[in-house]
């Protein structure tokens, strides 16, 4: 892989209570590229976004962005970097007392000196390509998972960042809720061009919007490679990954085993 | 004997480090008022639901404080002769020591435990960290405006509540049983003095930030508390604990804070 990687997670260790669940986590994330981290309900896929987010800190190990080490920088140049961010959280994290409209415009409110005017166009702007229309004075308990979820991607997108984190993008939606989020995914990502990290298990659906995948097992990532090398990989443990939640991929497989 | 001490140091270092991190939450949150850009309309909201909305709570409760102080103050100072001082004994108990605490604690049953609720479900939902990643800074965005709300708020209610107090104080002894009208006011006026005002300002001002700062800081840290405190469970437990150690640190204050002041 010839590419600038943006993120770099260096034999990463986390335990939380008695229970490791990083065991030397490495991971090295293309720039403009989708990586997805696929593994099984409770290996710690999300753990590694949080401390690529800065929200959990390692026992060992560093997690450096563009170079700079996320959890040795002063609280400014962690601002700074954390400004290139978007994050669409597992719940969407919607601040249930603002409405739809408010929720995307709020880190334009805090974070520019924009006009009204000029957020609402911007806002509008986002959640149109979101397929969101006619929402905007609803409260995020009066819309489907579905929306919510889309609503957060909006604005995880409004400020236009470089990096954005999904957080299991379709967990509990059904399959045309979740194909409409890869829809509305694969149509921002064409058109503004961000780097994506998408924290999965999903498996194979994701593969469609992949261009990497990393399996991440007992804590460590088994291997990072594009869509179909994964699937054809000799690693044992990714091979039972995949022949787990795809089955035998050819018949002469099934036939020989 | 081995397990009791570890347990005991472990207990003991728990309430350490949060006796830490809500020392270093207070520094970041006073911080935070006097950092730009300042926004009034956030203050504003917030000034009304701490205060606006306890308005109705803390008249009632000042005024039958007021009535039963008039009540008992009569009946005792009579007989000593001197319900002359009724009303410099209603309007001192008060306006020095009743109003400031019994206000303060009012708001903590009803605001207090409000911002404690809120604040702990933001944090379980993950809208704290969304602000963090989204590089909006939680002490200014969510606290700052509260705890401005909190210091401005609560001298006002502990006034409304001594003016309602002394009102109450005064229906009941001279409306009632029968004290002179001219004494009872020629008390106050004669013996409340400005150092009075004083305790008593400063008072509500400690107390509305304590209880915004115990409040916020017990809600904020809801992921941290010791065996852990997940869910709508979690945030009742918290809640209860916050209120609770609001309600016993206003009146520790209120002692150190009167002894100082004396």
């Amino acid at each position: 892989m010839n590419q600038t990687f943006v993120i770099q997670l260096n034999n990463v260790e986390k335990t939380f209570g008695t229970q490791k669940i990083l065991r030397g986590v490495n991971l090295s994330i293309p720039e403009g590229k989708t990586t997805v981290i696929v593994g099984g309900s409770g290996q710690g896929k999300s753990v590694i976004i949080k401390h690529i987010l800065g929200l959990v800190q390692p026992d060992s190990g560093s997690i450096l962005i563009n170079g700079k080490d996320i959890n040795n920088v002063k609280k400014k140049e962690l601002k700074e970097i954390r400004s290139q961010f978007g994050v669409l959280f597992q719940n969407a994290a919607l601040f249930d007392s603002m409405t739809v409209f408010d929720n995307v415009a709020l880190p334009l409110r805090e974070r520019t000196r924009m006009t009204e005017k000029e957020i609402r166009d911007i806002v509008n702007d986002k959640l149109a390509l979101m397929d969101i229309v006619g929402s905007n004075d609803k409260y995020p308990a009066q819309i489907s998972g579905g929306m919510k979820k889309r609503v957060g991607l909006a604005r995880a997108l409004v400020l236009n960042p470089k990096i954005i984190f999904f957080d299991e993008p379709t967990t509990g939606l059904d399959v045309a809720k979740s194909n409409e989020i890869y829809r509305v995914f694969f149509r921002s990502h064409a058109k503004l061009g961000y780097t994506a990290v998408i924290v999965s298990h999903d498996f194979p659906r994701i593969l469609k919007l992949a261009d990497y995948v990393a399996l991440l097992h007992n804590g460590v990532i088994q291997d990072m490679l594009t869509p179909e090398a994964f699937q054809l990989s000799n690693n044992p443990v990714i091979k039972d990954y995949v022949k787990e939640t795809m089955g035998t991929l050819y018949s002469s497989e099934s036939m020989e085993a | 004997m081995l397990g009791f001490l570890e347990k005991l140091g472990e207990i003991t270092l728990y309430y350490v480090r949060q006796a830490g991190r809500m020392g270093i939450f207070l520094f970041f949150c006073i911080l935070s008022i006097f950092k730009p850009p300042y926004k009034f309309s956030p203050v504003i909201k917030q000034i009304y639901i701490i205060g606006s909305l306890s308005i109705f709570v803390i008249f009632f409760t000042g005024a039958f404080t007021g009535m039963v102080l008039g009540l008992q103050g009569y009946n005792t100072l009579r007989k000593f002769g001197a319900e002359g001082l009724l009303g410099s004994a209603v309007a001192l108990s008060l306006i020095r020591e009743l109003g400031p605490v019994l206000a303060a604690l009012m708001v903590t049953g009803r605001a207090g435990s409000a911002i404690c609720a809120e604040i702990g479900v933001m944090r379980i939902s993950e809208q704290i960290d969304a602000l963090d990643c989204m590089a909006i800074d939680p002490h200014k965005y969510i606290m700052a405006p509260k705890f401005v709300a909190g210091v401005i708020s609560m001298p006002l209610l502990t006034a409304i509540f001594n003016v309602v107090g002394i009102f109450g104080g005064y229906v009941i002894g001279v409306g009632l049983l029968g004290a002179n009208r001219g004494d009872f006011f020629a008390s106050i006026s004669s013996n409340l003095e400005f150092s009075d005002i004083y305790m008593g300002l400063v008072k509500s001002i400690c107390f509305g930030l304590l209880i915004i700062w115990i409040s916020s800081a017990k809600g904020y840290f809801i992921h941290l508390e010791r065996g852990g405190s997940f869910g709508a469970e979690g945030v009742s437990k918290v809640t209860t604990s916050a209120v609770v150690l609001s309600s016993v640190l206003i009146l520790v204050f209120d002692y150190f804070i009167t002894s100082v002041l004396l």
